[in-house]
């Protein structure tokens, strides 16, 4: 009988030092690093190309970095790979499963690869699969597919999950299914790693997040956090008919940053109700209107256009 | 290691998926009964070939060689009485001329269209050398027996090109999906112990066989009388080697394939050269004596020759051991050089 050796218990889940990574003439990871205890779930953002499954496959085992340290609940993956791997639960991108087999055949696949874990039945229960687990994968949609992958991460009864863009291609409704088993699963104590470029994904699952783009983490903390750095908890977008000059922006009620890009004028600001009408008299009083007018609740989007000068949904 | 269930889960997923692919199904097993009868049909037509004649040294036909020779219709080889009925028996020569000074004696098998061609142009040769009508005797004896026949050759080889085909694209396209679905990285991701599925897609190809062989002997004997005349245990063994020594191809062959695309090309480009060379359809000795020694060392010719020793001529599987060892060793080779190069992503 093979008994995993006991790594400490307080050692966080992943710890990872001047992680790079580099194919060819590219650096997809540049220097990375990133502490996560346990029992967080921390949400990696960034647009597709940022080097965030470079990172994910990099902590998983699944590739070599060229150069730094990776630490899994203590253990490193040159000596204690194995054990490594029965502790982990992993969901990879477009892994496409069998289509010959049925739901139940594919998670007793899974379920024979370690050696303790929920029963084939408790698997399928907790991803909501039990009606379907005599169907085909074949004759499955995105989302139970999605759910499918997750029930086989979960085999091994996990201590830390990898989700790799789990809700990537999804309808609402589906999104939401996953979320609630993706909840489940932290609610109970574990560790999760989720990477993700849907921002709302991000500030409804994570506890922390990190926005990750060419290959390296350019800010890290909880959603709340990061949406301050902002310094509005509202955003109002804009377009100008006539020339209105950022620091004349800067000095209206309320307002606490300016950004532009192209045509477009960025203000963050906490008072709506005391900027917006101080902004329309403005350009009214040099004879203009507002071509485009937008507001929203300040999101991560905000913070990585802040960050980035594009949208994480631009790629 | 310890834990087998893993081993078992995945034989069981792999005979699953092929189960319930009707494509395999055919390809495996309807596949080489309908190329038996087809070819077992299609040979009662005339060979467009020149056909080989062996006359038996020592013998009354010895007399005729120059006339024969000059015939361009046939091809003549003197052979010893052992090597003559082998020959003949192996389909390598159409006839053989025996008997003494006064009465020749023609053995051909009638089944051989070739044999009926061999026969009026040996005995036009003849005749007209001797001078006169008829003034040499000649006894056509025909020796057709159950097992010497040409399908009775022939579906050895076809056993031994299912076992080449099967193995090869059984094994290599498969893994070459899976690599490219990227369900290799995804089962890697797990504490599956690697080898684990390696061998799965080997046992499940061993059960398969447990099927598709006897069916293939059955049909063989039911449509053709084709009897079976070595021992079950040795062509089991025989079989066995074959289909794992392929098995190791087939590994090879995919270890580092990206596409389906690309292990369809290295697996045709295997299968192709062997289907002509080595003594599926047609005796290997048909090709110059050049080209034997390529020939003798592929490793598909050593399973034909092992097949038929067996399965035509009754033989134990000790009595092919040099056959077996160099179809293992090709094996081994090959099963050793693709784990050492596998790429699981």
């Amino acid at each position: 009988m093979y008994t995993d050796p006991s790594p400490e218990t307080d050692s966080p889940a992943i710890r990872c030092r001047g992680l790079i990574k580099s194919f060819g003439a590219v650096q997809a990871v540049r220097g990375l690093d990133l502490e996560i205890p346990r029992g967080e779930c921390y949400g990696l953002l960034g647009p597709n190309g940022a080097g965030k499954t470079t990172t994910v496959e990099i902590l998983e085992g699944l590739q070599e970095p060229d150069r730094g340290e990776v630490e899994i609940l203590g253990m490193r993956w040159a000596d204690q790979g194995k054990a490594i791997r029965r502790r982990l639960g992993v969901q990879l991108q477009e892994v496409r499963l069998t289509d010959k087999l049925r739901v139940r055949e594919v998670v007793r696949l899974f379920r024979s690869f370690y050696p303790r874990g929920p029963s084939v039945a408790e698997l399928l229960e907790r991803v909501h699969l039990t009606e379907k687990q005599s169907a085909y994968v074949r004759d499955l949609s995105g989302g139970q597919r999605q759910r499918l992958s997750v029930a086989c991460a979960l085999a091994g009864d996990p201590d830390l999950l990898f989700l790799d863009e789990p809700t990537t291609g999804l309808d609402p409704q589906a999104r939401r299914a996953l979320w609630e088993i993706i909840e489940s699963f932290r609610d109970e104590g574990g560790t999760i790693l989720l990477t993700t470029h849907f921002m709302d994904e991000a500030e409804r699952l994570a506890d922390r997040v990190a926005i990750m783009d060419h290959g390296t983490i350019l800010i890290e903390g909880t959603p709340q956090q990061l949406i301050a750095t902002l310094g509005g908890a509202h955003v109002i977008e804009f377009e100008p008919t006539v020339r209105v000059e950022v620091l004349e922006l800067g000095e209206l009620p309320s307002v606490k940053s300016v950004r532009e890009r192209g045509p477009l004028r960025f203000l963050t600001c906490d008072e709506l109700h005391e900027t917006l009408p101080a902004l329309v008299a403005l350009v009214d009083s040099r004879g203009g209107h507002l071509a485009s007018l937008t507001t929203h609740r300040a999101t991560l989007d905000d913070v990585f256009l802040a960050r980035t000068g594009r949208q994480l949904r631009d790629g | 290691m310890g834990d087998l269930r893993s081993l078992g889960q995945l034989t069981l997923s792999r005979l699953r998926v092929m189960l319930r692919e009707p494509e395999i199904i055919f390809w495996v097993f309807a596949f080489p009964l309908l190329l038996a009868i087809g070819l077992g049909v299609a040979f009662s037509d005339p060979m467009p070939d020149t056909p080989r004649v062996a006359i038996e040294s020592g013998s009354g036909g010895e007399r005729f060689i120059d006339a024969l020779r000059a015939d361009p219709e046939i091809e003549i080889r003197i052979l010893g009485v052992e090597e003559a009925s082998d020959a003949l028996r192996r389909g390598e020569v159409s006839l053989v001329i025996a008997g003494d000074e006064t009465t020749l004696q023609f053995r051909y098998d009638p089944t051989r269209a070739e044999a009926r061609t061999a026969r009026l142009a040996a005995e036009r040769s003849i005749q007209r050398e001797a001078g006169g009508p008829a003034p040499v005797t000649i006894r056509p004896q025909e020796v057709e027996q159950l097992g010497h026949r040409y399908i009775d050759w022939l579906i050895p080889g076809i056993i031994g090109f299912n076992l080449m085909s099967t193995g090869l694209w059984g094994i290599g396209f498969y893994i070459t999906q899976s690599r490219q679905n990227r369900q290799l990285k995804r089962l890697i991701a797990t504490p599956m112990p690697r080898g684990h599925f390696l061998l799965a897609q080997i046992l499940a190809r061993f059960v398969f066989l447990i099927g598709e062989i006897p069916l293939l002997i059955l049909a063989a004997w039911l449509l053709f009388d084709v009897p079976m005349a070595g021992g079950i245990v040795s062509l089991a063994v025989v079989v066995l080697i074959g289909a794992a020594s392929f098995c190791g191809l087939g590994l090879l062959a995919s270890s580092r394939t990206r596409t389906t695309e690309g292990a369809s090309g290295i697996i045709n480009a295997i299968v192709m050269p062997m289907v002509v060379l080595c003594g599926v359809f047609f005796s290997t000795a048909r090709f110059p004596d050049a080209m034997q020694p390529l020939i003798r060392i592929l490793p598909l010719t050593p399973l034909n020759d092992a097949l038929r020793a067996v399965y035509n001529d009754g033989l134990a599987f000790t009595a092919v051991a040099g056959e077996l060892a160099l179809l293992a060793t090709w094996g081994i080779v090959a099963f050793v050089l693709a784990l050492r190069w596998f790429r699981w992503q």
